[in-house]
């Protein structure tokens, strides 16, 4: 059976829930009226402006963090590597952050999320520049690993030497990932983006699987491994520097979307990169659900949800490779 | 015609050459064994005549485009890596890869199929590779590399870690590919499989070609002295040549 045929309606059936729940308690055929016709005052204006971008920023945030999961554990051959892991996320944050505390974001509607694909693009020609042209993969991870603990650590400065605790609260809490109040704006801002990044992630299926035999004998199959590389983390800092920008840091998405697809799969990489697409944006789009149905009143936070379903994954993941490995 | 031709190739590990000049042409229907104690050259050798280490000096798989060459060797290295719990028979078809042509699908299958039943893994076809013993993983990796059906193939230590039926079974099938005019050359370490089954010897010592023939003129008693330190007994029997090293010297 084929993975998509369950994810496919998994998908569009938390897409038309996304669309339906919220605060303003709208009916849904009334809902679905006012967002094809476009008729019927207030209604139109919540479910245009409100509630039809949040749905599309959880399919393309959900989309491309699975998807860059898949393709950097496969790249990596770990299955407890994450898209986060080249430093790329970090460095978004970090250009998000500066925005908030200089005032930029306020200045006008996509300062914010320019400011944090600006972050994103130093980081990634930073990372490229650290590991060399040529470099394997060990290089990548230091390289990255470097980046993100400088990026965070600058984070934390600004939070530090901040002398306005309005600017921090609000930094701590943009931090936590969310995709409330995002408008069309911010979905045409990130589909150029995420689109570039997953055509050239998709693109890599091949050579991923010649790498389940490792890097030499992939190179000897005709792979190019330092083009495969540098698609890898072209693509990944396009489509996870623009979701971090649209909706901060959501979590564990690109570590665990993967690892739950793989054995419907057959564990073949180029057939876990279409999977985890779907299944991320499911994962995304649910708990973006999740957090209106459980906190309505509290603006509970998406990546704190994701984080908080996707750690125990984690601990699980951990459990069954000590069980092989012992 | 020749299938691989190395010219005074050169690898380099920082200033020290690890391998040293090494000029040899392999032609078709040759199973060359390549001998020689550990870290006399062999895998650096294999390595850098594919363009898989920067070398000096010149391969004629070199002046091949990537996927080219990926149809011309096929390459089974030493460590053999099998990162994900994919089936048997996907792992294998990955040595179709090279091969992408429109509508080709039966052919892949097909040379799946002859690689499999080459090594005797008929059986295993939907196994999780990972899930099988470590000579059971040699085989199927072995698979992978004749199913690129590739006029010559380069393979590290094939045999090691090969029960006694899987190493003869695999240098039958080498034998049987030089037979169709096909080449291997790969690398042994047990010097009594090679000098059975192999139609040619290169002995490798520090990174040079110290010998290069039939297996009975390699094996000389001069050259086990000076390259490995030992002696050995060699006999013609009805089953064909036996060597056996018998003991050391130093």
């Amino acid at each position: 059976m084929k993975p998509a045929l369950i994810l496919l309606p998994l998908v569009a059936v938390l897409f038309f829930a996304s669309l339906l729940i919220g605060p303003a308690g709208l009916g849904a055929g009334e809902s679905l009226a006012a967002l094809l016709t476009g008729k019927g005052g207030a209604v139109v204006l919540v479910m245009q402006e409100i509630r039809l971008p949040r749905a599309l920023l959880g399919v393309m945030v959900g989309a491309v963090l699975g998807l860059s999961g898949a393709a950097m554990q496969g790249y990596l051959r770990n299955p407890l590597a994450e898209p986060g892991l080249i430093g790329v996320s970090s460095g978004a944050a970090l250009g998000a952050v500066l925005s908030l505390q200089t005032g930029l974001a306020a200045a006008f509607s996509l300062a914010l999320p320019l400011a944090a694909l600006t972050g994103a693009g130093i980081s990634v020609a930073l990372v490229l520049l650290l590991a060399g042209p040529r470099g394997g993969a060990l290089a990548l991870i230091l390289a990255g690993i470097a980046l993100s603990a400088l990026s965070g650590a600058l984070t934390s400065l600004v939070l530090n030497l901040s002398p306005n605790p309005f600017a921090v609260t609000e930094i701590v809490y943009w931090m936590m990932g969310s995709l409330a109040d995002r408008s069309m704006e911010h979905v045409w801002l990130a589909l150029p983006f995420m689109a570039g990044g997953a055509v050239l992630l998709l693109s890599l299926g091949r050579g991923l699987d010649a790498l389940t035999l490792g890097e030499d004998a992939a190179a000897s199959l005709g792979v190019g491994l330092t083009g495969l590389r540098l698609r890898l983390v072209l693509g990944t800092a396009a489509a996870v520097g623009a979701s971090v920008a649209v909706a901060g840091a959501v979590g564990f998405v690109g570590l665990v979307v993967p690892h739950l697809l793989r054995p419907l799969v057959g564990a073949q990489p180029s057939r876990l990169l279409p999977a985890s697409a779907l299944g991320g944006a499911a994962m995304v789009l649910a708990a973006d659900v999740a957090v209106r149905l459980i906190a309505p009143d509290q603006d509970l936070k998406l990546g704190v949800l994701t984080a908080i379903i996707g750690a125990p994954f984690f601990f699980h993941l951990l459990w069954r490779m000590r069980r092989i490995e012992a | 015609m020749s299938l691989l031709r190395l010219e005074t190739l050169t690898v380099r590990r920082g200033e020290c050459p690890v391998v040293d000049g090494v000029s040899l042409t392999v032609g078709p229907g040759e199973f060359v064994g390549l001998i020689g104690p550990n870290g006399a050259g062999k895998t650096s050798l294999l390595r850098g005549a594919l363009g898989l280490l920067p070398v000096e000096g010149g391969s004629s798989l070199l002046r091949l485009s990537p996927k080219e060459r990926a149809r011309a060797v096929a390459f089974l290295p030493q460590g053999r890596e099998i990162a994900w719990p994919v089936e048997v028979e996907t792992l294998v078809a990955l040595g179709r890869g090279p091969h992408v042509a429109a509508g080709a699908r039966g052919e892949d299958q097909a040379a799946v199929t002859r690689a499999l039943a080459r090594m005797g893994l008929d059986g295993f076809r939907s196994r999780k590779a990972t899930a099988l013993s470590g000579g059971e993983q040699a085989r199927v990796l072995i698979a992978r590399a004749l199913a690129q059906e590739t006029p010559l193939l380069l393979a590290d230590e094939p045999v090691a870690g090969l029960d006694p039926e899987a190493q003869l079974r695999t240098m039958e099938v080498f034998t049987g590919l030089a037979a169709e005019g096909r080449s291997v050359v790969a690398s042994i370490h047990d010097l009594g499989l090679a000098a059975r089954a192999c139609s040619r010897l290169v002995l490798m010592a520090r990174g040079r070609v110290v010998a290069d023939g039939p297996p009975r003129a390699v094996l000389s008693e001069e050259n086990l002295a000076q390259v490995f330190g030992v002696r050995g007994y060699f006999a013609e029997t009805p089953d064909g040549p036996v060597f056996q090293p018998m003991g050391l010297l130093r």
